[in-house]
């Protein structure tokens, strides 16, 4: 501020500030739509989101067994419940639940559960889809990387995991063939 | 970098160079007669060290990037390639694996230094801040590096750690999928850590400059942390310090010989020698042995947090894992104003120096149980150590900062060297 400010630069003061201020907001849009490009070239590129949808035939699956399939580059799981299984989801009390969702919300028919193998905690493949895999203490899925204990409805019941394993979109073509994506 | 006043060279190009750009003039004065105080031990060697493992990786990096492929179909083989056919490969890779370990040993205990010493306070914060940050670049460039193989480890390594991220609410999925360009870690992931893995360690060369740079605007700490008083605290840098480094540097280098040649697969995980399998979680997932610690961090918080007794949770186990995991690093950014104690080196603050060795024990703990799998006791002491970290930041630091009297300080660097070649008492 030099001392020979007077009144007469008070006008002059605002349409300086004035200047200012479109000028950094025409240079912050100017950056921002530079910027946004170069950051969303990192985001999924057009053949990766066109969503490819896995066909499964589930006919010789037997009660008890489960197999894994890929699908948009993850393990998804499909189990063959047993009438055991699916009581033991059933007789939950879905209140004690971390993430609340009774079975029902979770299947389409209850012997058969499709969800996708990634453990919500930080995306471990859990065991339990092998005959001899640890099942948890819940008869289900168990993740060994920070111990996260999943029921017979896939819905986390102990350990860091937040949420159950998700259920992706699929639908029955048949009785034994399911469409997943 | 003006030189004002700058005595001529002898040597006629040296003096031709220099009077136009002072390159010479400026290297002298930084590492010639630098003053420096004359009473550093080994521990001053190591800040030394670690710019030479900078320099290192990045010359061994820039060969192996002329053998590798980074694409998922390719970057398993091309390593295999470099170990078996490229000749010298071997060396190259054992030299930059290996590289990473001790590059991080000496950062390591270059921050120990700090940390007991009392280097990171008044004058020197920036300074210090400035090497926290160093420290997240490094550990950011070893992780991406860490994937680059695209082993088991690597790629369910990148998996967790990627996942870490859509612990935060709302933004978190998209973050995680922005990280991945696509919806699991997958060839553009590989892609973009490969182009980050380049470019980062040339961005730890500007901001180690930028670190250096604040040193040599308050000159170095020393081990009894009181400040240079004049000439008689100090040596120049060249030859008495070049020569001390130089010497540190050797043993240094002999041990890690040591391993790149006799042992060069002790410090890592046989599962990485597996290509990556998205459909096989390995059993027992484990970082590089440097990540340990804060990986058991992670994993302490195995418990919501809320309102007891009710259905109210404010941060549920997964957020306060990470948010511990972030939290235990960025913390060493407000060191300086968590401990204000106006003395510097642990030397004469009992108090301080039995706490920060119980940290050093807690975070070699913290490291054991990394390593183990999430159960039974590992559990609780992971949990114990994560506590006694934190506390020590925030609890121990800012109460002894008020409460601990210190040992009386030497009157002066010079007196208390003069001093000690007369005791034969062995001081830490
Ligand atoms: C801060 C410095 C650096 C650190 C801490 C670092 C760390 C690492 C680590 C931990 C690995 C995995 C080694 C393994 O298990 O196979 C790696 C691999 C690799 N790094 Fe670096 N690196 C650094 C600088 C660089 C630079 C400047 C380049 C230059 C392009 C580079 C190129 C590579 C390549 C091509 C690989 C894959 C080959 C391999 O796995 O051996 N690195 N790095
Ligand atoms: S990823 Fe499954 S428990 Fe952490």
């Amino acid at each position: 501020m030099s001392s020979d400010s007077s009144s007469g630069d008070k006008p002059d003061q605002t349409k300086r500030e004035f200047l200012y201020l479109t000028a950094g907001a025409m240079g912050a849009v100017a950056t921002g739509a530079v910027v946004w490009p170069m950051v969303d070239t990192m985001n999924p590129a057009a053949d990766t989101l066109a969503m490819a949808t896995t066909e499964v035939d589930v006919s010789k699956l037997e009660p008890g067994h489960s197999v894994t399939v890929m699908w948009r580059g993850k393990p998804v799981f499909i189990k063959h419940r047993t009438a055991e299984e699916i009581a033991e989801a059933k007789a939950v009390n879905v209140a004690d639940l971390r993430d609340k969702q009774t079975d029902e919300e979770r299947v389409q028919k209850p012997e058969w559960l499709v969800v996708v193998g990634v453990c919500t905690h930080l995306g471990c493949v859990p065991l339990g889809q092998k005959e001899t895999d640890a099942k948890g203490e819940f008869d289900g899925w168990f993740c060994p990387c920070h111990g996260s204990h999943y029921d017979s409805s896939a819905r986390i019941r102990k350990g860091p995991a937040p949420k159950n394993l998700a259920v992706p979109p699929y639908k029955f073509t048949n009785d034994t063939t399911i469409l997943i994506g | 970098m003006a030189s004002g006043n700058r005595t001529p060279f002898k040597n006629p190009v040296v003096e031709w160079v220099d009077s136009r750009l002072p390159l010479f003039t400026l290297m002298n004065k930084e590492y010639g007669v630098f003053p420096t105080p004359k009473n550093f031990n080994y521990f001053w060697n190591f800040g030394a060290i670690a710019m030479f493992m900078l320099v290192t990786m990045i010359v061994t990096g820039i060969v192996l990037a002329m053998n590798y492929a980074a694409h998922t179909a390719h970057a398993f083989d091309s390593v295999e390639r470099i170990m078996r056919d490229v000749n010298f490969g071997w060396l190259i890779r054992y030299i930059h694996m290996n590289g990473a370990s001790f590059f991080f040993i000496a950062v390591y205990i270059h921050i120990f230094r700090g940390m007991y010493y009392g280097s990171y306070k008044q004058p020197r914060e920036l300074l210090w801040m400035l090497g926290v940050l160093i420290f997240l670049l490094m550990m950011a460039t070893a992780f991406m590096g860490y994937v680059l193989p695209w082993g088991q480890m690597s790629y369910w390594g990148a998996t967790v750690i990627t996942n870490l991220f859509s612990a935060f609410p709302v933004v978190g999925e998209s973050i995680v999928q922005l990280l991945w360009g696509g919806f699991s870690v997958d060839n553009p992931t590989l892609n973009r850590f490969f182009a980050l893995h380049y470019l980062l360690p040339f961005v730890i060369v500007g901001v180690v400059f930028l670190h250096v740079w604040a040193l040599h605007v308050t000159g170095s700490n020393n081990p009894l942390g009181i400040d240079v008083k004049g000439p008689q605290d100090t040596l120049p840098f060249h030859p008495y310090y070049t020569m001390k480094d130089t010497f540190g540097l050797v043993v240094f280098i002999a041990i890690y010989a040591l391993f790149i040649f006799f042992m060069p697969n002790q410090l890592g995980h046989p599962d990485n020698y597996t290509p990556a399998n998205p459909l096989v979680t390995p059993p027992h997932i484990v970082p590089e042995w440097y990540f340990l610690p804060y990986y058991a961090m992670l994993r302490a918080i195995t418990f919501d947090i809320g309102i007891p007794f009710t259905d109210i949770v404010f941060i549920p186990a997964k957020l306060g894992g990470v948010l511990t995991m972030f939290g235990s690093i960025l913390l060493w950014f407000v060191l300086p104003w968590l401990d204000t104690h106006p003395v510097r080196s642990a030397r004469f603050r009992p108090q301080f120096r039995i706490a920060l060795w119980v940290l050093v024990a807690a975070f070699i703990l913290l490291g054991v149980v990394g390593g183990k799998p999430p159960e039974g006791i590992w559990v609780i002491l992971g949990q114990i150590g994560t506590l006694y970290y934190f506390a020590f930041f925030l609890v121990i630091l800012p109460l002894l900062s008020r409460k601990e009297k210190a040992l009386p300080l030497p009157p002066s660097i010079h007196e208390a060297v003069l001093q000690q070649k007369k005791s034969v008492g062995v001081q830490a």
